[in-house]
């Protein structure tokens, strides 16, 4: 799986996006696309604070209730004629989904985009074991022609521009005239569209995610903006779902409380083109439909984060708007956290489900600006989550020696109000005199951190306890 | 004649060390409102530096110091955003299960405030009797902003400033890429975020960038400095108590 590992190594991660011009400019359109988009969204929808509000608690309530509604969805699924798996971990789920594309016969299967399939490293199982994984949504597609992984969780190939989209296509396309334009997105649209309507075609299997689990009437519901997903679920004759379970939500009344936050907080749309409800398999009588509809429900290190001071972090709908706004996301862009969730979420998350030991870094590389929660639809506090993984790794003295030995230096001074202020007076002095009539300090030894980017302000000289003091004043 | 309220002023450790100067200037704005002022001799730090590191018993101990030396005053007022939503958003959550000291805590957080709301909000004043000649941006600092809703406050108080003018950057309310200890731990990202927040202050025209927590706004002079940019970087604290005869932040000494 591509998780975790890559999480350890962020700061070099990190260091390598920093480096990269054509990435930066790529990730800088998501101001003016996602961000301004949202922004205009919410402005012309008077009720959206309280909608955020109904979202919220109907999350919560049904996260308090989960057992119940999961179990509800899996009768309704059945009795529609649809198969229910469980799967404990990543390795069942793929197991479950291997073992029903073999009993289908199935040599290539047509994905829906889904980050869950990417949770549990599904397309590597997969062709790992001689079945052909296909991405139909257009980035994923060009990710996967790239060998890369989504590098956002709505915008996966964000992170590329279209001259290399360009150069992927002639690369991976070379049944196609090689002199052809493809100096225009239209054309490269056009091109996608053509090779992957054979794809669809020639599935065996249709694999899609769901942005909802209906327990009231046992439907699964995807959103798209390209209608890849529904030629995905409909064309093939088997149709699986991986869905985790805090996908549920109680009624369909529910899911337009919630549909109307989606859109909006992760595009700007009102709606996405798309919304698609699947419930069972085809019936007598309708023109189209799989005739295998499978649901595999996946925990995956969820109801363990169920009591725990994470809980909030299960009512996330994978909008991404924590993403759009974050600056380290927007410094570095997504592929530098090293897992498949990245972002703020993506720090909340990632540990929960593969570790703190190996991801650690997520959770500090963050400034705690607070816009990721000022913009969640959800109202999920992520950084004080954030922080929470932060006390983790300190308890379980995870921290680095040079963070720890700071801190109990600037502890032991803090807590002793003369010894603080004698040290503070003579710090402030010396790095005054040092600064000269510059006022600012161009290197420090110890603060490189700081003076390698810029300047260091320097004191005023006395501090304002000594200078309050000799004024006489109390 | 009823008495004047009695304000503790937590200066904090940025300003104690840096820029007293924002201090007295906190101190005369508070007393020109009709406050008695009071800066208790044993305050260092609120804790966040240890509270954000994870270190909860570490921003406790020193939580309790805080409290204890506050209690006392009708107000705490704070020229830092981040230092005050430390107080009145965080402290009570470090005492959980403890009845007594959550009280405490919790005592102290209502009566805790920044100083732009405070003089605003609660004191209710006016037009102050200040000038300065030039165009200013103001960057809202993110605890103030988020934790506290401060974002008129410094506004409206500038707005009533003599000959200045107050012109916005495209995105005043984004991180500055200060963060406590992430701007040295993560320096690489640091630098890009306040390289963009740089870039948004410059492209405002303005002389003068203001704000009122000093973390940030030693990160944004510090940026500025480093670029040979000349427009000045003061806490808003200065300007409105027309205590500006000094160097800015960062600047050369004359």
């Amino acid at each position: 799986m591509s998780g975790a590992p890559a999480s350890a190594t962020f700061p070099k991660n990190a260091r390598a996006a920093l480096a990269n011009p054509p990435l930066l400019k790529a990730i800088a359109h998501i101001e003016e696309t996602l961000v301004s988009g949202r922004r205009r969204a919410i402005d012309a929808l008077p009720e959206f604070e309280a909608l955020r509000d109904a979202g919220r608690d109907l999350k919560a309530h049904t996260l308090a209730h989960l057992d119940l509604y999961l179990e509800a969805f899996e009768r309704k699924v059945m009795d529609a004629g649809g198969h229910v798996h469980w799967a404990a971990d990543a390795a069942e789920a793929n197991s479950i989904i291997l073992d029903i594309c073999k009993a289908a016969g199935a040599r290539t299967v047509t994905k829906g985009k889904s980050m869950i399939t990417e949770e549990v490293g599904l397309n590597a199982f997969l062709e790992g074991n001689g079945v052909r994984p296909v991405e139909t949504d257009l980035g994923e597609y060009i990710i996967q022609l790239r060998g890369e992984t989504p590098s956002h969780i709505i915008a996966p190939a964000v992170h590329v521009n279209k001259e290399q989209v360009a150069a992927d296509f002639r690369r991976a396309h070379t049944d196609l005239d090689p002199r052809r334009n493809l100096d225009e997105p239209v054309s490269l649209l056009a091109e996608a569209r053509g090779v992957l309507r054979e794809r669809f075609l020639a599935a065996d299997v249709g694999i899609t995610g769901a942005n909802f689990l209906v327990a009231e009437t046992g439907s699964t519901v995807i959103v798209t903006n390209e209608g890849n997903g529904d030629l995905s679920q409909i064309l093939p004759k088997t149709h699986i779902v991986l869905a985790s379970i805090e996908k549920v939500v109680p009624t369909l009344e529910d899911v337009a409380t919630i549909m109307r936050l989606l859109a909006r907080s992760a595009t700007g749309q009102e709606m996405s083109v798309y919304t698609t409800f699947s419930t069972g398999p085809r019936r007598p009588g309708d023109p189209d439909g799989p005739e295998a509809f499978h649901v595999v429900l996946l925990d995956n290190g969820r109801s363990a984060m169920l009591g725990t001071e994470f809980e909030d972090m299960l009512r996330c709908i994978r909008c991404g708007a924590c993403i759009n706004h974050c600056p380290v996301y927007r410094s570095i862009g997504g592929h530098a956290y090293g897992s498949v969730y990245p972002g703020p979420m993506g720090s909340v998350l990632t540990p929960s489900l593969y570790g703190l030991e190996t991801s650690a870094h997520l959770a500090n590389a963050s400034t705690l600006c607070g816009r990721c929660e000022s913009v969640c639809p959800m109202r999920i506090p992520l950084p004080k989550m954030l922080r929470h993984w932060r006390e983790k790794e300190f308890e379980r003295h995870l921290t680095p020696r040079k963070a720890r030995l700071g801190l109990a230096a600037w502890r032991l001074l803090a807590n002793r109000p003369r010894l603080y202020g004698l040290t503070t007076r003579l710090a402030a002095w010396g790095l005054a005199r040092l600064a000269g009539k510059s006022g600012a300090l161009t290197s420090l030894p110890l603060a490189g951190g700081w003076t390698k980017w810029r300047d260091l302000p320097a004191p005023e000289g006395g501090t304002f306890r000594t200078e309050w003091a000799k004024r006489g004043r109390h | 004649m009823t008495p004047k309220p009695r304000v503790g002023l937590f200066v904090t450790c940025l300003v104690d060390f840096f820029r007293p100067t924002v201090g007295f200037a906190a101190v005369k704005l508070i007393e020109d409102a009709g406050c008695e002022v009071f800066v208790p001799a044993g305050q260092t730090c609120c804790g966040q530096p240890a509270y954000n590191s994870g270190d909860r018993a570490g921003a406790r101990a020193l939580a309790e110091q805080v409290i204890a030396l506050f209690e006392g005053f009708d107000h705490v007022v704070i020229p830092s955003g981040s230092c005050a939503g430390m107080i009145k958003v965080h402290y009570p959550s470090l005492f959980a299960g403890e009845p007594g000291w959550t009280l405490r805590a919790e005592r102290l957080a209502a009566k805790t405030h920044e100083l732009t709301a405070f003089l605003t909000d609660v004191l209710g004043v006016g037009p102050l009797p200040t000038a300065w000649e030039g165009t200013a941006t103001y960057h809202d600092s993110c605890s103030g902003l988020r934790e506290l809703g401060v974002k008129d406050q410094p506004r409206k108080l500038l707005a009533a400033v003599d000959g200045l003018t107050v012109k916005e950057m495209r995105d005043p309310e984004s991180c500055c890429g200060f963060g406590g200890t992430f701007c040295v731990k993560y320096d690489e990202i640091s630098n890009a975020i306040v390289d963009r927040k740089a870039a948004d202050v410059r492209s405002t025209g303005a002389d003068l960038l203001l704000g009122g927590d000093l973390g940030c706004l030693l990160n944004i002079a510090g940026k500025l400095k480093r670029e040979g940019s000349t427009v000045e970087v003061r806490h808003v604290a200065e300007v409105l108590a027309g205590m500006t005869a000094g160097p800015a932040i960062g600047g050369a000494k004359r």
